[in-house]
């Protein structure tokens, strides 16, 4: 059993990518648990059709504990036998979702969800690692590696960066290793070879490159993912290939996390500089 | 022994240390060495030789015997308050564990009019910590309306969790207040916070200050009202101390916090004069009170007739002659009686050696008191003090007296080694430490279970319980299996 966690700044497309990565290593015959931990529980609507299954805190919460909870009242069943929980957790503005995170973790843990038939488990971790319930995926040996979903936006490079620092932190005490960089296209200025410097600035790879494509979108509207909805599509096969390669990949790595400026000095040296201030003067 | 010997050992005991540790907490002790300077207990006194290093962070690993911010707010300010109810607010160990262990007594039948023996908490599970405690605490708010119909407000108390997780406690307190009609007060007295219970304190007094202070009014105000501020009743001290007060012929209108009342507490704005028996926990609310309100404060003490009699004449100075005659009435009805006590007990304990380590005042408060027993301060310290705590303090002790601040386990064990004290007065967690090394022990956060030790009904206790530990014949019981 692999456990991979998927990490990378709010908003990239980590709970999409993750779940078209999925449907690639579902449709190959792979056994794979998708442990969703955002509190907005959107990690396994694609494979479940749903808009949002019931998770493990929401149920902890309204039956006081979960040691009220059974591992089949919060563990579904998806897209070609895809097995599909979340962490659940508050409204943004109160409570620790970071708690959640670690609480709904141990349940499955203690409750047996991780069994020995599975070939893959995947975390889809939301945002940033804000807190120590974040890098739960990455602690005590759960996840043993890590891809981080990016763009050539700067903060989302930013962000691939920081959580480089992260796994730094856990790769001693954890074993946890850098898989590789997904770039999740934003059609950002020469950002195949931004990403693919950064990576190598990382000690990683760009695992794939991901190119836009709206069929992402409607899909998305349908609840499903795009293997499932347009198979034929283009993109079906993009993404096909993303999780041929997660399945085949053997390089893991400690990352070298970059400092500031030389991140920035990446950003002048493939132009995103120069065009943001010719953008700025044309202003 | 002579102070030269005294700092040399001093010198000779940091050396155990580590070097950065050794210097830090050689800026924590320190040996008296000037002549007591004079000066009224009432006025700020000054104090040249008395740089002592306080009120910072403790060195991990050296075992403090320092609270937390929680404990400073739960445990001292707000919990005696006896018509409220203060709820620990987070998981239950917080509360259960500081659940009557200050022994401030209070009137009152239980569950009724007083709450003090009670002990609140939200037990915060969790799903209160990853969803947030909001509605858990209105919930509670509602129930102890329903349950305790007579009690007059809600003090709620955050242990870290409230912190750490951001519940807002203000604007749950805000509504319940409203829909309750019952002052519900928020204390973010997060453990977390501060280096000492100290900070506890403080954040208690904002509480007061912004939530209780002024919400009242005094319907028949007299030139002679006075308030107890920071006596907190420790087997009955409090008690003990308001009657000496009313006997000058002054009206006590309210008593902070020692079987105080949150009714009576929201006068206090309209007293003459403020009487602080604790500083160091509740010189915020006198100093606030001076400044918004124009009431004078100062500070008494009624350990020991010595203390006595002169906290009785400073008070009554401020006052007219009615009172003034009235102290020397008071003095001269109480001192056949405590001249009983120094007759029968002064000759027992006459040149004995004492080593104080306590809490908010007693550290300077309890020497007059031991001295008129004829015994002799060695060392004191304060757990949390600051250093207005220590100016007043080395003017109270003889040359060569060994001043520690937040001293470490090591060093109060290794210094009642080498200075051989008749007694060592500290808390529980010092007791049976020295206890074991033969050391005869009173504790002086509880009072051992017994007091009042406070004013003319206390000392004749003080007086009993100091005999009854150093004169113990138990002591000469006591062979070590290799002596």
């Amino acid at each position: 059993m692999r456990q991979v966690a998927i990490y990378g700044k709010g908003g990239i497309g980590k709970s999409t990518t993750t779940q078209n990565l999925v449907a690639g290593l579902a449709e190959a015959g792979k056994k794979i648990l998708i442990v969703g931990c955002d509190p907005k529980a959107d990690s396994t609507r694609l494979m479940l059709h749903a808009k949002a299954q019931t998770t493990v805190m929401d149920l902890a919460r309204e039956r006081g504990g979960v040691e009220e909870l059974e591992l089949s009242d919060v563990l579904l069943t998806g897209y070609r036998g895809v097995k599909c929980t979340e962490s659940g957790g508050p409204e943004p503005g109160v409570g620790c979702a970071g708690r959640g995170v670690i609480t709904a973790i141990n349940f499955l843990e203690e409750n047996g969800a991780y069994t020995p038939d599975l070939d893959f488990v995947f975390y889809d971790v939301l945002g940033d690692v804000v807190c120590g319930g974040f890098a739960m995926p990455m602690r005590e040996k759960k996840a043993q590696e890590i891809y981080i979903v990016t763009s050539g936006e700067m903060m989302a490079m930013y962000a691939a960066n920081n959580i480089c620092k992260g796994i730094v932190k856990y790769a001693v005490s954890g074993g946890i290793r850098l898989g590789g960089l997904i770039c999740n296209s934003r059609k950002v200025d020469k950002e195949f070879e931004l990403i693919q410097a950064l990576a190598d600035k990382l000690g990683t790879k760009m695992i794939h490159f991901v190119p836009r494509d709206n069929v992402v979108q409607r899909a998305e509207l349908k609840r499903m993912t795009v293997i499932e909805y347009e198979p034929e599509a283009n993109q079906a096969d993009e993404y096909r290939t993303l999780a041929r390669k997660i399945s085949e990949n053997k390089n893991m790595v400690i990352p070298t996390p970059l400092t500031m400026e030389e991140l920035e000095e990446l950003l002048i040296t493939y132009g995103f500089m120069d065009a943001e201030e010719e953008a700025a003067a044309r202003a | 022994m002579k102070t030269t010997e005294v700092k040399g050992f001093i010198d000779e005991l940091l050396k155990a240390y580590p070097d950065k540790a050794r210097k830090n907490r050689a800026s924590h002790i320190a040996v008296k060495e000037t002549a007591p300077e004079t000066g009224g207990e009432t006025a700020e006194p000054s104090c040249s030789t008395c740089a002592i290093k306080s009120n910072v962070k403790s060195i991990p690993g050296v075992m403090t015997a320092r609270g937390c911010a929680y404990a400073g707010s739960k445990g001292v300010v707000w919990g005696p308050i006896r018509d409220m109810v203060h709820l620990s607010h987070g998981p239950v160990g917080c509360g259960y564990y500081s659940w009557s262990t200050r022994r401030n007594l209070a009137q009152g039948k239980p569950g009724v009019d007083n709450f003090v023996p009670f002990q609140f908490t939200s037990d915060y599970q969790e799903k209160d910590i990853v969803y947030g405690g909001a509605q858990k605490l209105e919930d509670i708010c509602r129930e102890i309306k329903v349950l305790f119909p007579e009690a007059k407000g809600i003090s709620v108390q955050s242990e870290c969790p409230i912190g750490l997780i951001g519940d807002d406690i203000e604007a749950s307190a805000r509504l319940m207040q409203k829909e309750l009609a019952l002052p519900v007060i928020p204390v973010r007295c997060e453990g977390f916070r501060g280096v000492s219970q100290s900070l506890g304190h403080h954040i208690a007094n904002d509480a007061v200050r912004d939530h209780v202070l002024g919400k009242g009014k005094l319907p028949d105000p007299g030139p002679y009202d006075v308030a107890i501020i920071g006596d907190y009743n420790i087997g009955g001290d409090a008690w003990a101390s308001r009657k000496i007060i009313e006997e000058l012929g002054l009206r006590v209108v309210a008593m902070w916090s020692g079987d105080g009342q949150i009714e009576t507490m929201k006068l206090t704005h309209m007293v003459k004069l403020n009487l602080i028996h604790c500083y160091r926990s509740m010189n915020y609310i006198a100093r606030h009170m001076e400044e918004e309100y124009n009431i004078p404060w100062m500070e008494y003490n009624f350990f020991g007739p010595t203390k006595i009699e002169a906290s009785i004449r400073a008070i009554a100075a401020r006052f007219d002659k009615t009172i003034q005659d009235n102290a020397e009435k008071v003095i001269a009805k109480y001192r056949p009686a405590m001249d009983a006590v120094l007759a029968k007990y002064k000759s027992r304990l006459d040149g004995r050696k004492v080593m104080l380590y306590v809490g908010g005042l007693r550290p300077r408060h309890v020497i007059g008191a031991y001295e008129d027993l004829g015994m002799d301060i060695i060392g004191t310290g304060y757990e949390f003090g600051h250093a207005d705590d220590y100016q007043r303090t080395f003017p109270q002790v003889k040359e060569g007296t060994v001043i520690y601040d937040d001293v470490t386990e090591y060093e109060m064990e290794e210094m009642v080694k080498k200075l051989r004290p008749d007694l060592v007065a500290s808390g529980i967690k010092e007791k049976y430490v020295f206890q074991k090394m033969g050391f005869p022990f009173r504790q002086m956060h509880s009072w051992d279970y017994s007091g009042p030790y406070h004013g003319y009904d206390g000392f004749p206790i003080f007086a009993r319980d100091m005999d009854m530990a150093v004169n113990s014949p138990t002591w000469k019981l006591v062979k070590a299996p290799w002596a």
